[in-house]
């Protein structure tokens, strides 16, 4: 029984490792519940100011504005990578990482300069060590409930840097909730805007037919101050608006991600559990045998 | 329909009213607004202060809101409210800030392998071994 009391410190440690498994796998399966209401709530707020863009661009202002055009050079390419605070989850921050450093590399073959805003710990963490990338803003600790103001301030480095033209266009990657069992690594045009107005239009039934309907009317708006700076302040509003839903899609995608990354563990160890004890009675069975032949054979013996 | 206008008041973080009413009282940067139906088209920027919703039994609501654009649209006034107070210069910290976390993360660069880091090698590791095993497993069956 040399061995048997090693192979029981080993199952119980296991067993150690399963209760911990199991215990994040329950807390995430609850927050993922709060992240898809969170989710929801913001929906509205994201729908009521596509349509508002979307009449102001239809109505005749003799004012353009510069995120609503496109660049004919792209010299340099802005990255908002939305990470998570926290590992565990699995591939979704890995998968999401060289999704990203595609993307990037191939703008880089393209002669573009790339600078990248990092939202979330783990982010921030991959990409000081990447060369040839230059990290403009980040913003970590977003906790269980985002604010649109964590992310204020990393928004308003890229759009001031796309107003003076140091970012000619912006990317938003981020994990796309599907569901529990899937996220997707999703990499969205953020400016210029153009871009992005014919991707919603495309997107969603009943909520873009409506969209539509009302664009036909041909009234325009009183401004109060003026075009420009309602137009602006829209603009700015939008893309926070954009971003911090793409900061509650990633905040689902981590937290189904580590369920179900959790989940596996979980099993795993109940398997290696299984294996162990299966050679800890061995191992004692074997003892208890050669016991009894040796009191046999002594008995034998004399 | 011509005696009620439809309000939505949304905020980023979650809707705040929807509803049918028969007046809208908000602050908009040129002054104080009253929205009846069948107001003018009109979009504004808000003030911080008070929204007043007055329903259609009579009821009059009151919402904060720290900021944001009211739209008024023939049939609809949409008010899409700050989730919080908003100057240029609290935006110009907010980024500040975030340019020096990047600075301060760039400049703590490989000065030494940080705990998260090695967790993920860990965990790298670890998965190998596991394929290894199940190899190991699969052979032997």
């Amino acid at each position: 029984m040399a061995s048997g009391r090693e192979i029981k410190t080993k199952i119980k440690s296991t067993q150690n490792m399963r209760k911990v498994t199991r215990a994040l796998e329950m807390v995430s399966a609850s927050k993922i519940r709060k992240a898809q209401d969170l989710m929801k709530a913001s929906r509205p707020y994201a729908r009521l100011m596509r349509k508002v863009i979307a009449h102001v661009a239809q109505a005749s202002t003799d004012f353009t504005h510069p995120f609503l055009t496109e660049r004919e050079n792209v010299a340099r390419v802005g990255f908002i990578v939305v990470s998570t605070d926290r590992g565990l989850a699995g591939g979704l921050n890995s998968n999401l990482f060289r999704r990203t450093l595609t993307s990037i590399r191939e703008w880089q073959g393209k002669g573009a300069q790339i600078d990248v805003v990092a939202v979330g710990q783990k982010a921030v963490q991959f990409f000081r060590r990447i060369k040839g990338v230059n990290l403009i803003g980040t913003a970590t600790h977003l906790g269980e409930k985002p604010k649109v103001e964590d992310l204020i301030g990393v928004i308003k480095v890229v759009l001031d840097a796309y107003t003076d033209n140091k970012l000619d266009r912006v990317f938003l990657v981020y994990n796309d909730f599907v569901n529990t069992i899937v996220q997707k690594p999703r990499i969205e045009a953020l400016l210029p805007l153009s871009l992005v107005a014919n991707e919603l239009e495309n997107a969603g039934g009943a909520e873009s037919e409506g969209v539509k309907v009302e664009q036909t009317h041909d009234w325009d708006y009183i401004y109060e101050p003026d075009a420009r700076t309602v137009l602006e302040h829209l603009m700015t509003r939008y893309i926070e608006s954009v971003v911090y839903q793409a900061a509650l899609e990633n905040l689902a995608s981590e937290h189904a991600a580590r369920m179900v990354a959790m989940k596996a563990a979980s099993d795993n160890a109940t398997k290696v559990i299984g294996e162990l004890t299966l050679v800890y009675n061995k191992a004692r069975q074997a003892a208890i045998t050669q016991e009894i032949s040796e009191i046999v054979g002594g008995a034998a013996a004399v | 329909m011509t005696h009620t206008i439809r309000v939505d008041i949304v905020s980023a973080e979650a809707e705040i009213f929807s509803g049918e009413a028969t007046l809208v009282v908000a602050t908009g940067e040129l002054g104080e607004l009253g929205i009846a139906p069948r107001h003018a088209p009109l979009i504004t920027r808000l003030k911080p202060g008070h929204v007043d919703v007055v329903a259609t039994n009579g009821e009059r609501q009151q919402f904060y809101v720290s900021g944001g654009i009211l739209e008024v649209q023939p049939q609809v006034v949409t008010i899409l409210a700050d989730t919080a107070a908003r100057a240029a210069d609290l935006d110009e910290a907010a980024a500040l800030k975030a340019k020096e976390e990047a600075e301060a993360a760039l400049a703590n660069r490989g000065e030494q392998l940080d705990v998260a880091e090695a967790q993920a090698k860990l965990a790298e590791a670890l998965a190998q071994l596991q394929a290894l095993e199940r190899m190991r497993k699969t052979l032997k069956h």
